[in-house]
């Protein structure tokens, strides 16, 4: 097995990234005013506070999103595979989805789904 | 049908884990149908939870008495439905079914009707059937994170209560860390055999010399993420916190079912997958044991919380059931069978005990300190006599079934010339003796702190009948239970 290439990449990636540091200490512009300590978001002075109450809605569809994006990582896994294990293969990722529709259903008929809490749903 | 099933899949594959198909149908269906119960029927959620663990049951015992396979290897090697795992199944079905009766009328005391708790139960009692069986990595892991998950959401499970959801949270970690240290221990087996099977595995060790460096590394991480989950000493402090914040029921529940779960992966790893290496992580579990009986049985004896008491209590019996592991590593069949003996035996002791503290759970009273007891026996001398039998039983006393799990335990420990072991057991037994007769006393000499009448309800009734039956059953008659736990030793040995 051949190592080189890879200790050549990591030396490439070292250099080129001190390159830029040193560089830039070199030729860069100092500031020192009264903004430059805030924190930097997106080139604007920042204002008000970050402590704001979310909704935890924002929460919950996040975690939702999370685990139904990560459940159709499965489902690649068995496509990867799907002529070698058949039928009884795609029997089985079947069952899988529906355990997942199952799912889906559960957190509707809760009221996860719903965006306004008191439209329904069974509890807060 | 020919193409239908190729060499992934096979058709008795199926069979074989029809129990934890059922289970999970169950599961999934109490969570469709609590969305159409009233609240005076959740209790209709318990009857679903128990007829799926009654046909689970049917499903393992006519696999044992009817299959001309009662030893069968399906999945490629991965799952294995012998005698042993049998065995543990049907003591973890059994387990979850004294919980479900003991649990109808704290959840209603408690006012939780929720039916995720029964769905959980079921889904937790699938993850520890499948640690019985599997003899693969991946398929242990799995389990074991599909236990422990539902476990950390139940002991979370009164979400009002403070106590309650710091405990899940304490649990949460600590266990989400030993799955890590786990983790990296089976990654190291892998890279050692290139594959995740115990049998591959037992191979690529046995080339190994001994006392090569990385085998130890991969063995004390194995290991400790394995004492974790199991509750020895130093890896034990999570327990008395959880035991104490959880649900009673969830604390009884906790306190039994994932100790066979957890003993069962233990068991194969250690006496199938790490065999080559026995000398050498029996010193660590001979370490460990002490460790575990001397901190479990000391610490127990200045307790005044119920729960937090058979938090160390049950880190006591955990240090007696490795000692028959250690037996076990010298060859002793004895030592397996004396594990298996008194995993079956503590599980129902210890859940008799646990009804009776579920009993004391009244409107406006926790009932889950010391004190709550006192004067039981003036005012109900039924429960009070029933908590005396699984408090000898659970203090190792004959006639009854905790002294046969004890005996076993020191037999083998003789029959393998460990006798400092065995002598330093029966020291232990002595102080449990004392600590657990400091609840007979508040029961007989103490005067009761309230009148408030305790009302019983027919799923703990059946639950106290049942583990009472089976705790002075088998300590009067063991020979069929010894009979069944040698059948299961076999697959091991």
């Amino acid at each position: 097995m051949k190592l080189w290439p890879l200790g050549l990449y990591f030396v490439l990636v070292i250099g080129l990234v001190a390159t830029m540091l040193v560089v830039s200490y070199f030729l860069g512009q100092r500031h020192m005013e009264r903004e430059t300590g805030e924190p930097y978001e997106g080139g604007i002075v920042s204002e008000g506070s970050a402590r704001v109450r979310f909704s935890m809605k924002f929460y919950l569809v996040a975690v939702f999103f999370v685990i139904f994006d990560l459940e159709s990582v499965f489902i690649y896994a068995w496509a990867v595979a799907g002529r070698q294990l058949g039928w009884a293969g795609y029997w089985e990722v079947l069952v899988f989805i529906g355990v997942l529709g199952l799912t889906l259903v559960y957190l509707w008929r809760l009221g996860a789904l719903d965006w306004n809490p008191s439209a329904g749903g069974r509890r807060p | 049908m020919g193409n239908l099933w190729n060499q992934f899949f096979q058709r008795p594959d199926y069979l074989a884990i029809a129990p934890e198909i059922v289970l999970t149908l169950f599961g999934l269906g109490i969570l469709m149908i609590d969305f159409m119960l009233e609240r005076r029927d959740k209790f209709l959620n318990a009857v679903t939870a128990l007829l799926g663990l009654g046909f689970a049951a049917v499903k393992l015992l006519m696999w044992m008495f009817q299959s001309q396979t009662p030893s069968y290897s399906g999945f490629d090697g991965r799952f294995s439905l012998d005698t042993f795992a049998i065995f543990l199944k049907l003591v973890i079905v059994l387990a979850t079914a004294i919980v479900v009766l003991i649990s109808v009328k704290y959840l209603e005391v408690e006012q939780v009707h929720l039916g995720e708790y029964y769905a959980l139960l079921l889904l937790s009692a699938v993850g520890m059937m499948f640690l019985a069986s599997g003899t693969d990595l991946i398929v242990l892991f799995i389990a074991l994170e599909l236990m422990a998950l539902c476990e950390y959401v139940l002991t979370g499970f009164l979400r009002g209560n403070r106590r309650s959801n710091e405990a899940a949270m304490k649990f949460f970690l600590l266990g989400a860390f030993s799955s890590g240290l786990l983790l990296y221990g089976m990654s190291l087996l892998y890279g050692f055999s290139g594959s995740t099977r115990l049998a591959d595995i037992q191979a690529a060790l046995a080339q190994r010399p001994r006392g090569d460096a990385l085998v130890w590394v991969a063995m004390i991480t194995l290991l400790a993420g394995l004492f974790f989950k199991i509750a020895a000493v130093p890896f034990h402090q999570w327990t008395p916190d959880a035991y104490e914040g959880a649900p009673t029921s969830i604390t009884a529940f906790i306190s039994v079912a994932p100790k066979v779960g957890s003993f069962a992966i233990f068991l194969r790893l250690l006496l199938v997958g790490l065999k080559p290496f026995d000398g050498q992580w029996q010193l660590l579990v001979i370490g460990v044991a002490i460790a575990t009986m001397t901190l479990g049985n000391l610490a127990a004896l200045s307790q005044t919380n119920i729960k937090r008491f058979f938090g160390y209590s049950t880190i006591s019996h955990v240090g007696y059931l490795l000692l028959g592991v250690i037996a076990a590593a010298d060859g002793n069949r004895d030592g397996l069978l004396a594990v298996l003996i008194y995993l079956f035996v503590y599980a129902f002791m210890n859940l008799g005990a646990f009804a009776v503290i579920i009993l004391m759970r009244r409107k406006d009273i926790i009932g889950d300190e010391l004190d709550d007891l006192s004067g039981l026996m003036a005012r109900a001398p039924g429960m009070a006599l029933l908590m005396l039998v699984y408090l000898l039983s659970l203090a190792g006393i004959p006639p009854t079934a905790g002294f046969i799990g004890k005996y076993f335990i020191f037999l083998s420990l003789i029959e393998t010339g460990h006798y400092y072991l065995a002598v330093l057991g029966v020291a232990y037994a002595v102080v449990a003796l004392y600590y657990y007769f400091r609840i007979v006393v508040a029961m007989f000499m103490k005067r009761a702190p309230d009148q408030v009448p305790l009302e019983s309800s027919w799923g703990l009734t059946v639950a106290l009948v049942v583990t009472l039956a089976v705790t002075v059953a088998i300590g009067v008659y063991p020979e069929p239970l010894i009979r069944l736990a040698q059948t299961a030793a076999v697959p091991l040995f």
